[in-house]
């Protein structure tokens, strides 16, 4: 009798350490930060202390023209990132799966990017992007080409490129391991038949790889949002607003202007959008894995 | 792949290949190549690769854990060599944390029924996506106020009128702050990760173990860990990366004498006057751990990041 006792709660204390853990230190302060947001909050108040102010300070930030400004700065890198990694990524896999000497090599190198410190790849890049010791401009200037203003002028595109550079090969890896799970036999077919190496690629491999493809996407445009230390380390947000994206704000509204409820609002805002994109990837796999084993069994049925 | 004959190809492809590896590594080559160059010649700009080869920029990063007095300092004002050991600690510590309760808790809801299951691992995908700015609110808010030792207790009490001040020992500021937080951070990515791979444990492993009289912790320790050793390696390498390259978390928790490397990084960074040499050569030494993981462990790297993305 004791013994099925402890048999039944084995499964809690295996999961006790960790259920108490985040609960202490994730759930809870999220909660906390919602229940912050509803007030006037300075960092030298304690949270009893602060006064409720209701919903003021989401409808505050709502007409914010800063808040929005840095919410398009946002949804405008984490859109024209993903796009350009997605292609550039898939295209690269599409190119290199090929039977190779030293692939693994390969990809080894190019997942280097990822793996170094943000902090460092910012550093690294605010000093190739250097107006007169940076590397572009050398380059651009010993073949005899107007210098370009790279964290001035063009500031959202020279954080844009950084973030291309560190995280395309997130979606090379992916795509290429995608490619190479394809089932054979497919490919064996179309090539009996007579596809080409471009309509293999458009009916074929695409479509089949476009589940993981979108899976891989939707990944990558969460961490989009996560993005910070790379863009603080290379231009503190600025010149003015053009690169202060949503999770720089946040700091800066927190430890700069001492807003904390403003600042936990700007959270929430972030969360809500972070939620929606993984409900839908949640959504998407569900949909796509019960799409599967509806085709398994149609395909049984007709055997 | 290695039975298989190479197939061969044409030359403008490897001249992709090679204009690939160089757009991928060259920035953090030119990183090493600068940390090794004076200022004068970072700036100057001539020579490019023909350079004279210096530490200096190693000795003045390093200069507080030197066991002797560079000759071109007379004031050591980074303290980079405690900083890295901070980060060092701060990283294996919560390393090991995540991946022990991690991998529990990763076993019990794959191989349990119990009340609850669904909810837990539903929790772990959903806080998932939950970027570090947006826990900076609440966590600088609850380690500065709430998680602190009997603030209004008897202890705390007992300190605050013999010492004054505010009287609390909080977690802020102390490792251990900064530590529960990554751990709790790492943990949803951990577990999901791991699940992949208990599955894959054949279940008649444990059933012959358990026949044979072990109980579930035995079972656990002794046939399902050993098993998992790769997707073990995939997690530990991603969690350390995380917290060895956190930096916001990090700047609100830290007091000085818990500053990691990247805070140290950026302060440095956003002072007026950039000492380019320095600056590289500490962001080399931030690099240089993950570097040495990837060149080892590529493979679990990829192995970990594929598992991550089918099995959404």
């Amino acid at each position: 009798m004791k013994g099925q006792i402890l048999n039944r709660m084995t499964p809690y204390f295996f999961m006790a350490p960790a259920g108490i853990i985040m609960a202490i230190a994730l759930i809870y302060p999220l909660g906390y930060m919602m229940y912050g947001s509803l007030l006037d909050w300075n960092p030298s108040q304690s949270i009893g202390e602060a006064e409720f102010v209701g919903l003021k300070n989401y409808v505050t930030l709502f007409y914010d023209p800063a808040f929005r400004e840095s919410l398009g700065v946002t949804l405008t890198f984490a859109f024209f990132v993903v796009i350009a990694e997605m292609i550039i990524g898939v295209g690269l896999a599409l190119l290199l799966d090929r039977n190779i000497r030293g692939m693994s090599v390969l990809r080894t190198l190019f997942i280097l990017p990822m793996m170094i410190a943000p902090v460092v790849v910012g550093l690294m890049w605010r000093y190739m992007y250097h107006p007169s010791i940076g590397i572009f401009n050398r380059g651009l200037d010993a073949v005899g080409l107007e210098k370009v203003d790279w964290l001035g002028q063009n500031a959202l595109l020279s954080v844009i490129l950084a973030d291309i550079w560190q995280w395309t090969p997130f979606i090379f890896i992916l795509s290429l391991a995608a490619l190479q799970s394809l089932p054979q036999s497919a490919l064996e077919a179309s090539r009996i038949d007579g596809a080409t190496g471009w309509q293999q690629i458009i009916y074929i491999k695409l479509p089949m790889m476009l589940p993981i493809l979108i899976v891989t996407a939707l990944l990558r445009l969460i961490d989009a949002f996560k993005v910070l230390e790379v863009i603080l380390v290379m231009t503190e947000g600025g010149p003015g607003l053009s690169t202060e994206i949503l999770a720089l704000r946040i700091s800066r509204t927190a430890t700069e202007f001492r807003e904390l409820g403003v600042a936990a609002a700007m959270s929430n805002y972030l969360l809500i959008l972070l939620m929606i994109l993984t409900v839908s990837m949640f959504a998407f796999t569900r949909w796509q894995e019960r799409r599967a084993t509806r085709l398994a069994a149609a395909i049984q049925e007709d055997a | 792949m290695s039975d298989k004959a190479y197939e061969k190809q044409n030359p403008a492809f490897y001249a992709l290949l090679v204009a690939l590896i160089f757009m991928s590594v060259g920035p953090i080559v030119l990183m090493f190549a600068n940390s090794f160059k004076l200022d004068v010649d970072i700036t100057s700009g001539t020579g490019g690769l023909l350079f004279m080869p210096t530490i200096q920029n190693y000795e003045t990063a390093l200069c507080d854990v030197l066991w002797y007095e560079p000759e071109h300092l007379d004031f050591c004002g980074l303290k980079f060599g405690g900083a890295f050991i901070n980060s060092l600690v701060i990283a294996l510590v919560s390393t090991v944390l995540t991946l022990v309760i991690g991998c529990m808790a990763a076993y019990a809801l794959v191989r349990f029924r119990f009340m609850g299951r669904d909810a837990a691992s539903l929790t772990t995908l959903m806080v998932r996506m939950v970027p570090p700015a947006v826990l900076l609110v609440p966590v600088f808010g609850l380690w500065n106020n709430e998680f602190c030792l009997d603030k209004d207790g008897l202890v705390g009490g007992m300190i605050r009128d013999s010492f004054g001040g505010r009287g609390d020992v909080c977690l802020a500021g102390t490792h251990s702050g900064i530590i529960l937080i990554y751990v709790a951070m790492n943990l949803p990515f951990v577990i999901w990760i791991l699940q992949s791979f208990i599955m894959q444990v054949p279940r008649s492993l444990e059933e012959a173990a358990r026949v044979d009289g072990a109980g579930p912790f035995q079972v656990f320790f002794k046939i399902v860990l050993p098993l998992i050793k790769p997707g073990l390696a995939a997690a530990a390498i991603f969690t350390f990366r995380i917290a060895w390259n956190e930096y916001l978390l990090a700047s609100a928790l830290s007091d000085r004498d818990t500053k990691t490397v990247p805070i140290l990084i950026v302060n440095n960074m956003s002072e007026f006057n950039v000492e380019w040499g320095v600056i590289m050569a500490t962001g080399m030494l931030l690099a240089v751990p993950p570097i040495i993981f990837t060149l080892f462990a590529s493979r679990q790297i990829i192995t970990g990041m594929t598992a991550g993305a089918v099995k959404g």
